[in-house]
């Protein structure tokens, strides 16, 4: 039995927690959230390696030290538009450790009687871990677009994803009647796949609300290894991030105007066949940055409309810089972030953030869609699918109902891309062919710098 | 306490946290998405404890390589998750002057 002081302190840590998660949702409370979270996590390790009588104490510093070295490194290397990828391969390896310290309670319990539902918990850690290990690496390879990002769908898949889930089940009782490796081993192989099967055929629009399913089926992997291992934090915490893990894919599906169940196997009802890698030949308008420079000079209102190509590009200081310039000679200007501008809810809010754009001058997609109607100019920098009419007028293309800005509707469009190839999405944008759109061909960060000289040198 | 009510204890703690959960973010505005999701996802790194315990009661020298693999894992994603979380929501709180300053220096230069 645990001493009632370390269980104390678990509460402690558990109640930090929620804190956390409380926090998290709140601008203003954040930050301190998060680091009362982390406080948490410290105190529940420091009371562990207190209570508890533990062998080989010199490798288990050593295993932690070394992960942590890996993780800050990992924070601290990476760029903010690679985020959602960083913490996908973050989730995945807590789904795998998951996984791991089920497998090696098995081979504990398997030597005496082990009660039922501790072999049931066993198992579902098992496969949920696995699912959630693997399933995170695909989605790392897909937003890392080190595969495709388009769906993949083969035939026979449905007949694999059933054999699949009948393999995880029938393993998975094999595994509470007779308590052995060897079904252990069997149901993590299983899993893998599981996760693997559940990520393909997954647009790479829509991989993050994926990251954060698999995200909360750690979370419950964690709670079930909690009562596994008979403490009471691990199940807390676990089922915390499970269930707000659960609600947080809906919010952010919903934000999408997506449904999760859509999202995972949209694919499979052959929704997505539309939409082309191929470039179009069709003729567009394009203009140089001086014929865009007087275009925003003699503007009253306008709106930029950002997305992940800005960031890739490292734009965002620049343009920044533009908007400046613009308010200062008396021009009305937002940003109208879509919710799912650069790869997932909010991520365009955290790369505008590190550029050091004020918070007022963000408006969310209800606040300011109506506006476009008066807007002169909207200046679409690197974004493409959240201004693609097709979400409304063409059912079956991958974002049909997708909630879109309505940047047609504004007198004019300018279209700052690097070529005319299609959106993360895969299909092709009718807005870029319309009387009132202008292309601005370039590297964004170039041709950004060039329109700021040219607006400077403008006297109106 | 009788054995057959403990398993009831442990689901009745496991429900009421899903109740918890869902409560405590039901007002997330979608500009806190992603910090949010990376906050929850550094918080599961817990099962860093779990790693612990299995490691440090490893009998044989497999099962204790095992249970390091799962405590290295377990320390990437809690300690890294809450680093990235940290990075990201400095860069919402961080005053504008202190950028402002940085770029005239740079054009002094």
């Amino acid at each position: 039995m645990t001493l009632a002081w370390a269980q104390l302190g678990y509460l402690a840590a558990a109640v930090c927690f929620i804190v956390a998660l409380k926090g998290l949702s709140s601008p203003k409370t954040a930050r301190r959230g998060n680091l009362i979270g982390a406080a948490g996590a410290v105190l529940a390790c420091v009371i562990v390696f207190l209570v508890s009588d533990l062998n080989h104490l010199l490798p288990i510093l050593a295993a932690i030290a070394a992960g942590t070295a890996i993780g800050v490194l990992g924070a601290y290397r990476v760029q903010m538009t690679q985020m959602p990828q960083l913490v996908a391969l973050f989730n995945g390896v807590g789904g795998g450790a998951a996984a791991i310290v089920a497998i090696i309670e098995l081979a504990e319990l398997a030597e005496g009687s082990a009660p039922v539902f501790d072999l049931i918990a066993t198992a579902f850690t098992i496969v949920v871990g696995s699912i959630s290990f693997a399933g995170s690496i695909v989605t790392f390879l897909k937003l890392q677009e080190l595969m495709t990002t388009r769906p993949i769908v083969f035939a026979g898949y449905p007949i694999l994803y059933a054999l699949g889930l009948l393999a995880a089940a029938g393993f998975s009782v094999g595994l509470v009647v007779v308590p052995s490796l060897l079904f252990a081993v069997l149901l993590a192989a299983v899993g893998a796949g599981l996760g693997v099967l559940l990520v393909l055929p997954v647009g790479g629009a829509d991989v993050p609300i994926v990251i954060s399913l698999l995200n909360a089926f750690t979370g419950l992997t964690v709670a079930a290894s909690g009562y596994l291992l008979g403490n009471i934090l691990l199940l807390v915490a676990g089922t915390l991030v499970g269930s707000a893990g659960t609600l947080l894919t809906r919010l952010m599906a919903v934000a999408m105007g997506r449904s999760v169940i859509n999202i995972l196997f949209g694919a499979l009802k052959g929704g997505s066949t539309l939409g082309a890698t191929t470039i179009s030949d069709r003729p567009v308008k394009s203009a140089g940055p001086s014929d865009v420079a007087i275009l925003l000079a003699y503007a009253q209102r306008v709106i930029i409309v950002p997305g992940y190509g800005l960031a890739v590009a490292q734009a965002q200081h620049t343009l920044r810089q533009l908007v400046d310039l613009l308010i200062e000679r008396g021009i009305e200007v937002d940003y109208a972030i879509h919710p799912v501008a650069g790869r997932m809810p909010g991520h365009m809010n955290v790369l505008l953030a590190e550029a050091q754009v004020p918070y007022e001058q963000l408006k969310e997609m209800d606040e300011i869609d109506g506006e476009f109607k008066q807007a002169d100019v909207v200046l679409v920098v690197g974004a493409n699918d959240v201004v693609n009419p097709a979400a409304e007028t063409t059912p079956g293309a991958p974002i049909y109902g997708m909630p879109i800005l309505h940047a047609n509707q504004a007198r004019q469009v300018v279209f700052m891309k690097r070529s005319m190839r299609p959106g993360f999405a895969g299909i092709e944008n009718e807005l870029l062919y319309e009387p009132s759109t202008t292309l601005l061909f370039g590297d964004a960060k170039d041709t950004m710098s060039k329109l700021l000289a040219e607006l400077k040198a403008l006297t109106v | 306490m009788n054995t057959a009510t403990e398993p009831i204890i442990w689901l009745t703690i496991f429900v009421l946290a899903v109740f918890v959960g869902v409560e405590v973010i039901s007002k997330v505005s979608s500009t806190l998405h992603t910090p949010l999701m990376s906050g929850a996802n550094a918080i599961h790194g817990v099962i860093l404890i779990g790693a612990i315990l299995v490691a440090g009661a490893a009998q044989s020298t497999p099962i204790l390589v095992l249970g390091l693999i799962a405590v290295i894992l377990a320390s990437i994603n809690m300690v890294g998750g809450f680093v990235v979380t940290d990075r990201m929501l400095v860069m919402f709180s961080r005053p504008r002057r202190s950028l402002e300053k940085q770029e005239r220096r740079e054009l002094d230069r």
